[in-house]
């Protein structure tokens, strides 16, 4: 069991994590210049903002948890509320 | 036997489950949905119309189309994969219920007119609420309760609906029905409350959660979708679907965000899935309802994928809260990978099942010229990504490591959702053979440039986001906690309420008692203390004693009655 306990897994090394971080950073990067070189169709005029669809899932999850985040204060209730 | 509708097959299995045992129980519940498929494949013509007569009624059994076909084909294959998914559990009720459910579900597609469509609503209803009860746990009976209330009042209204539409028109036929009357709008709660619209849809994300481990995944594969089914023949191009759709896309990421049981998580991504779906219904035209039909088809295979995973945690870990799981890679590699292919084809990747049917929606919405609910769905779309796309791998099996080292998921399990990822693959890569299922013609091909830029864009900043909150510690923690919704009427309000009514009618009950007797007492007290009180026959007597000398007078008459009228 011990030795078990002790078997380094992928994500333990901070080294893996790191490149793991450095090639989706990487990733990011390359898709918001292939939007400069890559001639998208425009079906919506909001299209036609560079990368709109990059800014757009970006601000999109980030409202998404500062809401989710202001709901919980209304809504959060303790495990067994219902139980009482 | 060409004559036999498919889900007699079901139901026939169902019996003989139940009179075998062991292996032999096992072979038959693998072969009933294989046996189904190929009657269904061989036997069974598009435009195949089988009647019978109760009454006066003529009833159609079988109604055989395109559209019919591809979600009878959908749940022979969902209830095969869930079969091997829940072939360990060895409980006859999860058993047989599983089989009448299927089989009802494919009675329900095949449904001709809407009397025989509300049997196999109701039988829906009955068979599904045992996966909830089969937990035995007494908040999952509870559960189970207002599951089963809530399904059997979309039964009622779907009864109502159809007597006041045979009223209307003569016709039990059903076809499309339209909300130009009564009966329209009562058939449109029916089926609104099986497919979870907001407001309606607590049932689900009350009820999944509670269910065995191998019984959601059973679940979630065909109420809603009978229910899609339904709205697709019904109410095709009703325009507030879209807006409905629109808004069951919207809310219930919030939920999922804050959720803290994973299949809970889940549960609010399906209602998420399901309003994909109703919009494209609502918006009517060949793409969007080939779009809604196709994204029915793929959800049934990803999400069912997605709960076996969560199934699987629950059923080594005993619980899928996302507070106290973490780091599970470790020990269960296989179910992880599953998991992952599972959140990329909901969340929509290219070469994933999820991208080659709702882009043919989110493609509808902006040809129909829905421009700001388009804006709406791609936060929807982004936010599924982010809820059930990254939240439920990452913080099952990543995250910070909890220490748990359970077990790889059994043999069955694993297979399960192997096929179930191997079609989430296959239907992504290659799209052209459920697309040459669709009812509708259409020529739609999901794969050009700017597509699968547009949506890597959208899903990898998306993913930046998450990273970027956890990064900036802005994101909100897994807590143990329940989130108040529309549940909180009815079970914390209405209860409340009505004991307050209690409270308040009981003290209204006391005041008009002091208010009547403090008088009485007054009159007797003067009349104590009048001169008549003196007399005997005043005096106040011993209810007893009257009782004493009415039994005497009544055996006096009885004995008069006996020896002198004689």
């Amino acid at each position: 069991m011990s030795e078990k306990e002790q078997k380094k897994y992928f994500f333990d090394k901070p080294k893996n994590v790191q490149w793991t971080m450095r090639i989706f950073y990487i990733i990011c990067v390359l898709l918001v210049l292939a939007d400069f070189i890559i001639h998208r169709h425009i079906g919506l005029p909001w299209e036609e903002i560079p990368a709109f669809y990059a800014l757009y899932g970006f601000v999109a999850c980030v409202v998404l948890v500062v809401i989710a985040k202001e709901m919980r204060k209304i809504v959060m209730r303790k495990e067994n509320y219902y139980d009482e | 036997m060409s004559e036999l509708p498919p889900f007699a097959l079901y139901f026939i299995a169902a019996c003989l489950v139940l009179a075998s045992q062991g292996t032999v129980r096992k072979v038959i519940l693998l072969a009933t949905p294989v046996i189904a498929a190929l009657h269904i494949w061989l036997n069974i013509d598009t435009g195949t119309l089988s009647t019978y007569a109760i009454l006066n009624f003529e009833l159609t059994l079988m109604r055989t189309d395109k559209l019919s076909l591809l979600f009878a084909y959908l749940f022979c294959l969902a209830s095969f994969i869930s079969t091997i998914f829940a072939l360990h559990v060895n409980d006859a009720k999860q058993e047989i219920a599983g089989l009448v459910y299927a089989g009802s579900a494919l009675g329900a597609v095949f449904a001709g007119d809407l009397i025989t469509l509300f049997i196999f609503w109701e039988l829906l209803a009955i068979s599904s609420v045992v996966f909830i009860w089969a937990r035995g746990t007494e908040r999952a009976i509870d559960a189970g309760m207002r599951y089963l209330i809530f399904q059997i009042t979309s039964g009622v209204f779907l009864l109502a609906g159809a007597l006041a539409h045979y009223h209307a028109t003569g016709s039990l036929a059903f076809g499309n029905i339209g909300l130009e009357s009564v009966a329209g709008w009562l058939i449109l709660v029916a089926f609104g409350i099986k497919s979870a619209f907001p407001f309606l849809h607590s049932w689900l994300t009350d009820g999944y959660p509670e269910a065995t481990a191998t019984g959601t995944v059973f679940l979630s594969a065909f109420t809603t979708k009978v229910a899609v089914y339904a709205l697709a023949r019904g109410f095709a191009g009703e325009e507030i679907l879209v807006y409905i759709g629109v808004t069951m896309a919207c809310f219930p990421i919030f939920y999922a965000v804050i959720e803290n049981d994973l299949r809970k998580v889940l549960a609010y991504s399906l209602i998420n899935q399901v309003g994909f779906m109703v919009t494209g219904i609502g918006i009517g035209t060949a793409l969007a309802m080939n779009g809604a039909v196709a994204h029915a088809f793929s959800d049934v295979i990803f999400k069912g994928l997605l709960f076996m995973t969560m199934g699987a945690v629950l059923y080594r870990v005993g619980h899928a809260n996302g507070s106290d799981l973490g780091g599970l890679y470790k020990s269960m590699p296989k179910t992880t990978v599953f998991c992952i292919i599972g959140a990329m084809s909901i969340s929509a990747f290219p070469l994933f099942s999820g991208f080659v049917s709702k882009s043919m929606i989110m493609s509808a919405l902006m040809l129909e010229d829905y421009s700001y609910l388009w804006l709406f769905m791609l936060f929807a779309s982004a936010g599924v990504f982010h809820h059930a796309g990254i939240k439920i791998p990452y913080f099952a099996f990543f995250a910070h490591d909890s220490g748990l080292r359970p077990q790889e998921a059994p043999t069955n399990m694993l297979i399960a959702m192997g096929l179930a990822a191997t079609l989430c693959i296959l239907i992504g890569v290659q799209p052209q053979y459920l697309y040459s299922l669709l009812p509708w013609e259409v020529d739609y091909w999901p794969y050009d440039t700017t597509h699968v830029l547009a949506q890597l864009q959208l899903l990898f900043f998306s993913a930046l986001a998450f990273v970027w909150l956890n990064k900036r510690g802005m994101y909100p923690p897994e807590l143990h906690s329940v989130n108040l919704d529309v549940e909180w009427l009815y079970r914390k309000i209405l209860p409340e309420g009505v004991y307050r009514c209690l409270i308040f009618l009981h003290s209204i009950k006391e005041s008009v008692m002091t208010a009547a007797i403090a008088p009485m007492y007054s009159i007797r007290n003067s009349f104590s203390q009048s001169s008549i009180a003196k007399y005997h026959l005043s005096e106040s007597w011993p209810t007893g004693s009257m009782v004493f000398w009415v039994s005497i007078i009544l055996v006096a008459y009885l004995l008069l009655d006996i020896f002198v009228y004689r």
